[in-house]
């Protein structure tokens, strides 16, 4: 691994805005502070994206109402020839979990319980924090930031699982596994937290360090 | 090794010269790293550029591979269960069409996109894009909005967890009834290992470069 060196101090890293030019988020071509669009991508390019914390509050919201209809309503339906069997995503990890499953249930409470909640409250935390000069640092901050968008997309997890189960699971009258209403809510919970951590303009993390140093400067 | 900050200072910047890192915003010198160096940004320590020997060949022999590969996995079957004479396979496709009735139909669809049909796309895009330029041709019609398309489903794009969702299900199930494993699981295992290694060679930035800088044949 090769890694930059610098011509002096780490102090000496100059934003793009002070240096009045914005760069294009998707392909990194610098252009004049004010051009609306990149030439090279045609990524629409905006310095700092002012609505994007309202963004990614609106999509926080909708994840988190659809996450509590994920966690009340079943996830998995279990017809076996004497019980039909009706569990939720934290009773189904707690059954796999009695019947010695421990490494299972824990990869499932992980994904779908420790995972989402992490990234309501990361997601709120990153957001809030942008707004405060004194919040945590920023390097904190840009590696809870790279964590949720890396992480985010495993909660998926255990859609796939009940599309296996009750793809697979179809035996007649001895056992059935069907989805239950709570997998759409997930599904929806964990694509809007998605887009609501996709949303969030990370630069906005490093501009405190900007607005000490130097003038202010609007877009 | 490869580049410098550039200082506030200067007052004549020459725009094509200048790289910034999309996550901090952060602006640097432009100096390519050769093959295996990688240009990392000081300052929230993303990779900015990272070419590899030959990574053009390389990803198109691997998205060959992965088009054969995710044809095949989702067609023939995956999965095959056996409880007390009672048989059943499934395919790829079978299992993320399992959602049925109502509202449910969308979350086929999009588990059916998210497994197989955006990698799908992704992979072709990739192909339709690089195709030309590592053949030293001029970029094909509308290259930059195919390349912007795959780099946007990119998030989106879960085979891997999918691969990893099997896992669990079949720990789910194994008490219950005997669980065979048809050719697509083979593929599908081959096709993960793939499609993240094609994801490590590739550098976006070189490609946006040369789409932008075509040689001339």
């Amino acid at each position: 691994m090769v890694c930059m060196e610098l011509a002096g101090t780490p102090q000496e890293i100059v934003s793009a805005r002070d240096l009045g030019v914005v760069a294009c988020t998707r392909c990194t071509k610098a252009w004049p502070l004010g051009t609306q669009t990149c030439a090279r991508c045609g990524h629409v390019l905006v310095s700092r994206d002012r609505l994007s914390l309202q963004r990614v509050w609106a999509y926080w919201l909708m994840g988190l109402v659809c996450y509590i209809p994920a966690n009340v309503f079943p996830m998995l339906e279990t017809k076996t020839l004497y019980q039909i069997d009706e569990s939720t995503i934290i009773g189904g990890a707690v059954e796999l979990a009695q019947h010695g499953n421990l490494g299972i249930a824990a990869i499932i409470l992980l994904a779908s319980v420790v995972i989402p909640l992490g990234k309501f409250w990361a997601v709120a935390f990153l957001a809030i924090s942008v707004k405060q000069k004194d919040a945590a640092s920023k390097h904190q901050r840009q590696f809870l930031y790279e964590i949720v968008e890396y992480i985010g997309r495993w909660s998926m997890i255990d859609i796939f699982v009940v599309a296996i189960l009750s793809a697979l699971v179809q035996l007649k009258t001895l056992a059935s596994i069907n989805p239950g209403p709570a997998s759409i809510f997930f599904a929806l919970s964990v694509i809007f937290t998605m887009l609501s951590a996709q949303a969030f303009d990370s630069r906005m993390i490093w501009d405190v360090q900007a607005k000490d140093g130097g003038p202010e400067r609007n877009e | 090794m490869v580049m410098n900050a550039a200082t506030a200072s200067q007052t004549s910047l020459i725009l094509d010269e200048l790289i910034v890192c999309p996550q901090c915003d952060a602006a640097y010198k432009l100096k390519q790293p050769g093959h295996g160096e990688r240009a990392i940004c000081q300052r929230c320590h993303k990779v900015l550029i990272a070419p590899r020997q030959n990574a053009g060949l390389r990803i198109i022999a691997i998205a060959l591979a992965v088009v054969f590969l995710i044809m095949g996995a989702a067609l023939f079957p995956f999965l095959t269960i056996d409880a007390a004479g009672n048989k059943n396979a499934v395919s790829i496709l079978d299992a993320a069409l399992a959602f049925s009735g109502g509202p449910m139909i969308l979350l086929s669809l999009a588990t059916a996109a998210l497994i197989v049909f955006i990698p799908l796309t992704r992979v072709l895009l990739t192909l339709y894009v690089l195709v030309p330029v590592v053949l030293d041709r001029p970029p094909a019609r509308h290259a930059i909005k195919a390349f912007r398309i795959s780099e946007a489903m990119r998030p989106w794009s879960m085979a891997e967890i999918f691969a990893i969702g099997c896992a669990v299900a079949l720990v789910k199930v194994a008490d219950l009834a005997h669980v065979g494993f048809g050719p697509a699981f083979w593929m599908f295992g081959i096709l993960v290992a793939l499609i993240i290694a094609q994801d490590s060679f590739m550098c976006k930035w070189s490609v946006w470069n040369s789409l932008e800088h075509p040689k001339k044949s």
